[in-house]
Order: structure tokens, then sequence, then C-alpha cells
């Protein structure tokens, strides 16, 4: 076959470009990422940090609202669902950076007027805490659609044998629904997971310093743009390299003892 | 694997417009978002919205985001087909580079790949002196055609992913058939392939297009005015707070709901067979 196109981005000779036309040697380059006080290899290196604690807290925030979301979405009552499927329509339809927005002010200024309203002072909500609050809210839409697909590709006659037994609800859940829902979840927790892993990113854009905003900082204070960019780029990428590794070894142990994987 | 007749009515609460829509709740329900949206344009303050200057840049703004959405749906679907053919069929020296590429696009934040081209390209381009002279560039200068690139490469990396499950998706009998009747190579793709291929991925083009969606108001940081900025401004010029976020949310429900309509109407359109 001939219809296949080579990527049409070519950052490897807008670098040579840089180098010959700015005289920055590789040296220099790796200067600027150095660790030591000049370098930003450092405060590069926090903001990953933050970044992946953010994405962690997020990512564990949204599958806890997903689980109760999926349970709410097959078991509950009529108004639960509508109210489930009213929550993950918005979100799936509004754009992240205007639900940030939207949250973040109304979560701040909401619990600011119950703090006044209870007699406390008002307090400043970290960009931290806003950050991994907004986003669990995002990644709950999405993980309640995937853990919903989830359990449903649990045969039903396991979870009836399960009732049939005498089994209280939540060691149901425990010891039946989640052992054999983990192998169909976990391809779209992994995608979820990425999601959050660049969502963090989005975070910049209301001023928290997690690796995107600094990474920002440093290439306009050293005006050495595509290094650091392209420094921070590879820093994400070896997350998601290492976080797809992760996820497939995983799936491969949930998938234990199954016959024919994926072939339902 | 049989299934159960119990899974069946637990598969299916997707609430439709059947004769059984409006239950009492829902009545109920509509009613409190019916006083909820009475109390939302009553109480809060909407009166920027009637300043003429500000429903210019408003409807600016959309328009922005409508074609750039539009502009780079269908220039990264042109990259998305080749780049997925390259990954289904293509020999490794061509399936490795587009791999590698839908594994860069993806792995990274947009709002990175946009910085970088936009400040990267942008702090480059002036010091090269055929480039400020010629022609391109007061084009080159403005930020938009960063805004498309990004974009662009965006959904390429994203559809591509797509594209190549749905090449390799289609049953290789049909091609086989197609080659067995002597059709070129150029006329097999043009008219057995990539119309199943495209058949397939229409529900997922879909979810894609108003992911991009989603994506565009990133390119308000790279000062392209489209109705996120607008919005930004208008807080700015007016310390409203609130509200010109919730036309925000109003307008991109607004057109999510025309891509989910529009993408319906597409895949009715497409004849399928049931047996």
């Amino acid at each position: 076959m001939r219809w296949g196109e080579s990527p049409p981005v070519g950052p490897a000779r807008s670098i040579a470009v840089q180098i010959m036309t700015g005289g920055a040697l590789l040296a220099s380059t790796l200067d600027l990422l150095a660790f030591s006080p000049p370098g930003w290899g450092s405060a590069l290196l926090a903001g990953l940090v933050k970044s992946v604690l953010i994405a962690l807290g997020a990512f564990g925030l949204g599958l806890l609202i997903g689980i109760g979301g999926a349970y709410g979405k097959l078991y509950g009552g009529p108004v639960t669902r509508d109210l489930l499927a009213v929550y993950t329509t918005i979100v799936r339809a509004v754009p992240e950076l205007v639900l940030i927005l939207i949250l973040y002010f109304a979560l701040t200024s909401s619990i600011n007027n119950l703090l006044l309203t209870l007699g406390f002072e008002r307090i400043q909500i970290s960009g931290f805490v806003a950050g991994i609050a907004v986003l669990g809210v995002v990644q709950g839409a999405y993980a309640t659609e995937v853990l919903r697909g989830a359990i449903l590709s649990v045969p039903s006659g396991q979870i009836e044998a399960a009732r049939a037994m005498g089994m209280p609800p939540l060691m149901l859940a425990w010891r039946v629904t989640f052992p054999q829902m983990l192998a169909a979840a976990i391809p779209g927790l992994a995608n979820l997971w990425l999601i959050a892993t660049k969502d963090t990113a989005l975070l910049a854009v209301v001023g928290y310093a997690e690796l995107t905003l600094i990474t920002r900082q440093a290439a306009s204070t050293t005006k050495a743009f595509f290094t650091f960019f392209m420094a921070a780029g590879l820093l994400y990428l070896t997350i998601s390299i290492f976080s797809t590794l992760l996820f497939s070894r995983l799936e491969a142990w949930a998938r234990r003892g199954q016959v024919r994987p994926g072939s339902g | 694997m049989p299934e159960l007749p119990f899974q069946q009515s637990i598969a299916t609460p997707e609430p439709t417009l059947t004769p059984g829509f409006w239950a009492p709740r829902r009545i109920v329900m509509a009613a409190i978002a019916v006083v909820l949206v009475l109390w939302c344009a009553i109480s809060l303050n909407w009166s920027w919205l009637a300043v003429e200057r500000y429903q210019v840049l408003i409807l600016r703004g959309i328009w922005t985001t409508s074609w750039l959405l539009v502009v780079t749906m269908v220039l990264g679907m042109l990259l998305a087909i080749p780049l997925g053919l390259a990954q289904a069929a293509g020999p490794w020296w061509i399936a490795a580079p587009a791999r590698a590429f839908c594994g860069l696009i993806r792995g990274t934040p947009l709002l990175l790949q946009l910085w970088l081209l936009y400040y990267g390209f942008g702090s480059l381009f002036p010091s090269i002196p055929w480039i400020r002279e010629s022609a391109i560039w007061p084009i080159l200068r403005q930020a938009w055609p960063y805004a498309v690139l990004a974009l662009t490469l965006s959904v390429a990396g994203y559809s591509g992913e797509v594209m190549r499950g749905a090449f390799k998706g289609v049953p290789y009998g049909q091609l086989e058939a197609a080659k067995a009747m002597g059709m070129p190579r150029f006329t097999v793709f043009r008219r057995i392939w990539l119309p199943q291929a495209l058949q397939r991925v229409l529900p997922t083009l879909g979810g894609e297009t108003v992911l991009t969606l989603k994506a565009t108001p990133l390119v308000a940081t790279i000062t392209v005015v489209d109705i996120y900025a607008v919005s930004s401004r208008i807080r700015q010029d007016t310390f409203v707070v609130y509200e010109p976020l919730l036309l925000l949310a109003i307008v991109y429900m607004a057109i999510a709901g025309v891509i989910v309509l529009l993408f319906r109407w597409l895949e009715s359109r497409v004849p399928v067979k049931t047996a």
C-alpha cells in the first residue's frame, strides 16, 4: 500500500534551525534544564509532581463519583436516573475549561457563603484542592458511563446467584461485581486516567502553577520556547507511556483465567 | 453467549422521546428547570446583553468558534484518513511514524502543543529574514493559523487512531472480492474501503467533533477571539462574574446539540441492512 503519509510536523528540524540561527548549543540547552537554580529542571519536576498529584486526586474522586453514578443509573429510582443523565450530559457537552471556571468560582464562593452563614471566617481555597474537586467532577461523569458499561458486562446470573445466597449488597459488590467488571472497566479507566493527566494542563489557564504553566514561565523568561515546551511534552509523554504499560499489565492481571479475552 | 432476559430490563434506562417520556416526575423536573431558568433570567444581571457592542462581539465569537471547528474537523479528517490507512495497511516504515505521531498527539496536552506552536514558531519566524519579507508574513503574524494547525493536528492524531480501527474492521472478503473483479487499487479504496470505514466510524466521529468543540476555547489563550475570549472580555469589562460563563455554557451546549443532531441525521441517511 502506498497511501500512507508521514507525519507533517518536524520539530527536530525546527530545533536545528533554532540552534543554527540562535547560535545556541546543546550545552546551553542542557544548562537551561539543569537542576541547580539557574536551570529550570527542578522547577519543571516540581510542576510535574503537582500535575501528577492533581491527576491522581481527580481520578480517585472521579472513580468514587463514577461508582456511585453507575450504581445510581443502573439500580436507582427514576428520579435519580434522570438527575444523573442531566449531570453526565451537561458535563460531556460543556468544555472542561468553562466548567473549571464555573465550578472554581461557584465552589469557592458557595463554600465561603456557607462558612459565613455558619459564623466561621472565610477561607482561601487552595488551587490544589479546587483543581482536584473540579477535575474530579468532570472525571466522574465519564467514569459513570465507563463503569455502567462494565457492570452491565457482568453476567446477571452471577449477581442473581449472589442475591439468592442472601449476600448483603456491599459484599455482593465487593466479592462478585467488582472483580468481574474490572477487566471490562480497565481500558476505559486507562483512557480516563490519560485524560486526567492532560486535563491538569487546563489549570494553567486559571493560574495554577502546574507543569504547563511553569513551562510557559520558564520559556518566556529564557526565550527558549522550543526547549521547554518539548521538555514538558517529553515529561507528559513519559507519563502516558508508563501508564499505558501499567494499565495493560493490570488488564492482563484482571483477565487472568478468562478463556477468550474480549470475545464475550 | 446467550444474554438473560433480565439484563435487558436493566440495560434500557435511556430516556428517549417516546410517549412514556412525560411521566409525572419528568413534568415536575421540567417545572423545576423552568423555575430555575426564570430565576436566572430575572435575578441575575443580564444588562450587558443589551449593549450593542457586546452583541456584535458575541455573534462574532460564535462565528469564530464555528468556523474553527468546521475547518479543523475537515482538515483533520483529511489527515486522519492517510494516518489510519498507514497504520492499518502500510509497511512498517510508514506505519511506525504514523503510530508515533498519533501517540505523540494523544500523549501530550493540547494546550502544550498549542503554546509550542504559537510561542515557539512565533518567536522563531521573526528572526528569519526571508519569511518576514514573504507574502505570507501578514498571515503568519496572526494567531489563528497556529490555532488551526494545532487543532488540525490534534484531530488528525485522535481520529487517525479511530480510522485505523475502522479500516481494519472492514471485512477482508470485501476487498478480496473487489480485487478479484480486477478493480485497480485506488478504486478499491475509493469505492469499497473508505466508504465502509467511514460508515463504521460515523458514531465515533460525532463524539470526536464534540470533543474538538470542547477543545476550541483553548485558542483563546493565544489571543484568538472566539466566544470564550469574548466572554472573558465581558467579564473583565463589566465585573459580572457568573452570567457570561452561563451564556458560554449555553452556547457550547447548543452547538454540541446541533452536532449530535447533525450526526444522527447523517447516520440515518446511511442504509443499514438488518438481518
